[in-house]
């Protein structure tokens, strides 16, 4: 029924709005498309972390950060940058006045959700990208396991902003919920002490966290394996569990 | 047929009945106005008809269509200018008109639009950056940039200085001439007198009138207000005790009597019995402030 149905090029319109919104954001820009590859940089530039390290197997602390700093730009992404935005476009009446057009709100968070998980990529291959060609850090050893790790950590970053909106009534409570599950996040994600080098069964937990477990399967296709089913299986439930909350608890005003 | 149907509408929000079975229809091309006190149902009632509300119970039809069911089709005929809505900060005017124009088939005349609104001078201002008034007038402007058979205009005039408040009405009026139906939600009397048809007054959920501006004026209880120099022989009692008489005042200076048609026929009589005559008499019809006061608590 093509009459019943907003034009195609509506939904076009949506999307190349709300990236002109985007870029017009310096500091949400800045926060997710820079800081990680920042955080790197300064890494890096301190000798003793681009020195072999016996703890890491033989790897240096800045080629652990690689991953490390691409979920960083995914927490970011998820849970820093795109909450507020929802939650604001819904306190201030953007989805209800767009509820009364031929397009439906959905249209906006989807291109929300659309442009935060091209940035947190873009982010991701800008911290690979320098990591190699500043620090020498190995590009990942499986490549296609790698960015199958990314993807699925991307949904999953995005489906917990997306659940922390949800259950947030005011744009302030989900800035300040996103701020309050940022940082157990951060430390799941090996910002403070990498994954990889955490005591055993603290490690065994975090891996069972979403971040966690995006940190072990991006490490093991940094080395050239193939992402364990274990870290998948976690991730995949994670981003069902949580797509499922936002879903379902997500209010239209 | 109709263009908008409202029939037996009802809608609770937990225990507190916001509407209460309030009927009314609006015939195409018409102007119709929905007038009540704050708190009164009217927003309720109109987003409703916009679809944007389901309702508990009653039926809804605009263009023959339920609001909530064919809801895409709705909003093809209907163009909504809705109470505390924004945009996107950071969003221009221009882009704002793109924007919504992209969601229509036939889009009206983006250009000729933001020029009768008074906008062309800031198609380059952000969302965020405009006046009360030029909000305003972008949400009027976004209404209609479907080219909609119908629209609903809630609050049209809050923020909206005296020349623009005059000019968003001259914009009203000609869209009766083109054709398109109009359900305007006001509290400013002047503007449901000067553009409606009709009126439904709205207290508490419920219609108390639904006429024409003067038909609702001359329903009321004070429609006649009699008055004269306060040195007259008559007694407050014996004005008083008129047919019809509502009330019998004195200020500045003048007795004033309000009433209906009868309450000034007595009174000539009156007059004529008691063989005196008054000091600067004016017989003046009540204003729909006066009506509108007289219909809701």
């Amino acid at each position: 029924m093509a009459s019943t149905t907003a034009p195609a090029s509506a939904t076009r319109a949506v999307l190349r709005a709300e990236a002109r919104l985007f870029a017009r954001e310096p500091a949400a820009l800045f926060w997710v498309m820079a800081s990680p590859t920042v955080l790197l940089v300064i890494l890096g530039l301190v000798p003793s972390l681009r020195e072999a390290s016996d703890d890491l197997g033989g790897r240096r602390v800045i080629d652990v950060y690689v991953p490390v700093a691409v979920l960083f730009a995914l927490i970011m992404a998820g849970l820093q940058a795109m909450p507020p935005v929802l939650a604001g476009y819904r306190e201030r009446g953007i989805l209800r006045r767009m509820s009364a057009t031929p397009v439906r709100p959905a249209a906006l968070l989807t291109a929300q959700l659309v442009l935060h998980a091209a940035a947190a990529l873009v982010s991701s291959l800008l911290v690979v990208g320098v990591g190699r060609v500043a620090f020498g850090v190995a590009l990942p050893g499986n490549l296609p396991g790698y960015l199958g790790a990314l993807l699925l950590a991307v949904a999953v970053g995005l489906a917990l902003g997306a659940a922390v909106c949800a259950l947030s009534r005011t744009q302030r409570i989900a800035t300040a919920v996103g701020t309050a599950v940022f940082f157990p996040t951060m430390f799941t994600a090996g910002v403070w002490v990498p994954v990889q080098v955490m005591p055993d069964t603290l490690r065994r937990i975090v891996e069972f966290s979403p971040y966690g477990a995006a940190s072990r399967a991006l490490d093991e296709a940094a080395r050239g394996g193939w992402p364990g089913p274990l870290a998948l299986g976690v991730m995949g439930v994670w981003a069902v569990a949580l797509t499922a909350v936002a879903i379902r608890r997500f209010r239209w005003e | 047929m109709p263009m908008i149907e409202v029939r037996d509408l009802s809608k609770a929000y937990g225990e507190r009945k916001a509407v209460d079975g309030v009927s009314f229809t609006v015939d195409e091309g018409e102007i119709f106005g929905i007038l009540g006190p704050n708190g009164a149902g009217k927003t309720t009632t109109v987003e409703c008809v916009a679809g944007l509300r389901t309702p508990d119970a009653g039926r809804v039809r605009v263009g023959g269509l339920d609001p909530v069911a064919d809801h895409d089709r709705v909003t093809r005929l209907l163009g909504v200018q809705l109470q505390q809505s924004e945009l996107q900060a950071k969003l221009t005017v221009r882009e704002a008109m793109e924007l919504y124009a992209s969601f229509h088939e036939r889009p009206a005349d983006r250009r000729a639009l933001a020029a009768r609104l008074g906008l062309d001078a800031h198609l380059d201002v952000r969302f965020a950056r405009l006046s009360g008034g030029q909000k305003q007038r972008l949400f009027i402007a976004l209404a209609l940039i479907g080219d909609p058979r119908a629209v609903v205009l809630d609050e049209l005039t809050t923020g909206l200085d005296p020349r623009a408040r005059r000019d968003t009405w001259d914009l009203v009026e000609s869209l009766r001439a083109d054709g398109v139906t109009v359900l305007l939600v006001t509290h400013v009397m002047e503007e449901a007198q000067r553009l409606c048809d009709r009126i439904a007054v709205i207290d508490r959920g419920r219609v108390t009138a639904l006429d024409t501006p003067a038909g609702i004026i001359g329903r009321a209880a004070t429609a006649r207000v009699v008055s004269f120099a306060a040195d007259s022989p008559l007694e407050a009692a014996e004005l008083a005790a008129l047919p019809g008489a509502a009330d019998v005042t004195t200020r500045e200076g003048r007795t004033v009597v309000t009433g209906t048609d009868a309450t000034v026929d007595a009174f000539v009589s009156l007059l004529a019995r008691r063989a005196v005559t008054v000091r600067g008499l004016r017989v003046t019809d009540a204003t729909l402030d006066d009506a509108y006061l007289d219909l809701t608590t």
